[in-house]
């Protein structure tokens, strides 16, 4: 799958618009036409999973985890429950499961047939995920993908593949990162990477001196 | 179907090319096919399923050969013209030749984001009582359905655990054609690595799939 371009060369006589473009305009005002669609509504929709929806709640979900033992043990037996304790929920993510990762392993999520991805908590997934480099390899290749992500998990560490084969959506709880012992939750958030949460990344790591620590 | 979409396990594909700080959207094509697939998936003249059986159902050359978005657009005009909401013509003339058909409900701008906060769950009550229990070892069957499936042709004839049971929910099999939705057991099944790909498979490495009932025989 190629990445698009917002013109291509091949524009039609007459047109600013490449064919795509112009396919999807005639699309929307067909749809709208019809009464089918709204399209205020439609920018109403865009803008809550450009704008709203998106990794910073996943984090807050892993960040209230690593804080709070009781929060976690709710979300890894009742994750759909324990993320909306924290107002987080809809669309992607009605049926959620979070998987821990441990020294003894580490989780990767993938959907090999499609793009399914927990929406709510991670917003919508990036192009590499939707893309077959991914969806072939995760599965057969674990290793190797994580390698190309700069990850490299311990010949002792057992890696398990989730693929997202039904309405089931997944999302890794990474390990908390050495040397942020107490660090507030909205700190802990901000060490929590969108692909750490897939499994394709860790948090971010801290040095082991805080480095605003005042002499 | 044995389709383009199946691609578990394929190789040639080259690496995982991750965007550096990756938009949500590239091009403002891609923001409105994004969001009329939800509004049209909203209509209830087709459901979630039936949308990933069309995109799954264009040729494999197109499928491999799109991006994401096109993939979306090609299968949202096939299933607007295979539901006679419109006519091939007016999808090229861009505008309504004919008369609307009704539609089950239309997305308006109010309440609609508390709605797709609250979600649209696909779990539904249980008919029958699960035939499988965690634990249990099952084979993943050897079937090959022309129509949409969910079980990846890469765990089919395998052996595998049951790690979970999820639950009853929608069988995508049948809800994608509006044959029913027919509430399924649904299974968490665990293949060491080793018994989907053999010596090359990662030591220690397992991969799960999320399997629904009619998918499974007791091993």
């Amino acid at each position: 799958m190629s990445h698009d371009h917002a013109h291509s060369h091949d524009h039609p006589h007459g047109s600013d618009l490449s064919p795509v473009e112009a396919r999807v305009r005639a699309l929307e005002s067909l749809l709208t036409e019809k009464g089918y669609i709204d399209p205020a509504a439609l920018d109403t929709l865009v803008d809550l999973y450009e704008n709203k929806v998106g990794p910073h709640a996943g984090a807050r979900v892993v960040a209230r985890a690593w804080v709070d033992p009781a929060y976690r043990v709710r979300l890894l037996s009742d994750a759909t429950r324990a993320i909306a304790e924290l107002g987080i929920g809809g669309r992607g993510g009605e049926h959620m499961v979070v998987v821990a990762n441990t020294p003894e392993t580490h989780n990767l999520v993938v959907c090999t047939l499609c793009s399914c991805y927990p929406w709510p908590v991670l917003g919508l997934p990036p192009i590499w995920y939707k893309a077959p480099p991914y969806r072939a390899r995760a599965v057969i290749d674990p290793r190797g993908v994580l390698a190309e992500f700069g990850v490299s998990i311990p010949e002792s560490t057992r890696i398990t593949v989730w693929d997202s084969t039904a309405e089931t959506r997944y999302m890794v709880l990474p390990m908390r990162p050495a040397n942020t012992e107490g660090f507030s939750e909205e700190a802990l958030a901000a060490l929590v990477t969108r692909d750490a949460m897939i499994g394709t990344g860790l948090p971010d790591s801290m040095p082991p001196t805080a480095p605003e620590m005042p002499l | 179907m044995n389709g383009a979409q199946d691609l578990g396990g394929a190789h040639g594909f080259g690496p995982v090319v991750p965007e550096p700080n990756e938009p949500v959207f590239h091009a403002e094509w891609e923001r409105r096919v994004f969001a009329m697939a939800m509004a049209m998936g909203y209509t209830g003249a087709w459901n979630l399923d039936g949308s990933r059986a069309t995109r799954e159902s264009l040729p494999p050359a197109q499928y491999l050969g799109s991006s994401y978005y096109e993939i979306w657009l090609a299968a949202l005009e096939k299933q607007v013209a295979a539901t006679g909401l419109a006519t091939p013509d007016e999808l090229a003339a861009g505008h309504a030749l004919e008369p609307s058909k009704p539609v089950m409900r239309v997305l308006a701008h109010d309440g609609l984001e508390a709605r797709f906060r609250a979600g649209f769950p696909s779990s539904r009550e249980p008919a029958a009582a699960a035939r499988f229990a965690v634990g249990d070892p099952v084979i993943a069957r050897n079937v090959h359905p022309t129509g949409h499936t969910r079980l990846p042709r890469y765990v089919r004839g395998r052996r595998g655990r049951v790690e979970r049971v999820d639950g009853t929910f929608v069988f995508p099999d049948t809800n994608a054609y509006g044959a029913g939705e027919n509430p399924t057991w649904l299974y968490t099944v665990s293949f060491t690595a080793q018994e989907l790909w053999g010596p090359s498979g990662d030591p220690g490495g397992t991969v799960t799939v999320a399997a629904f009932e009619p998918y499974l025989e007791p091993a």
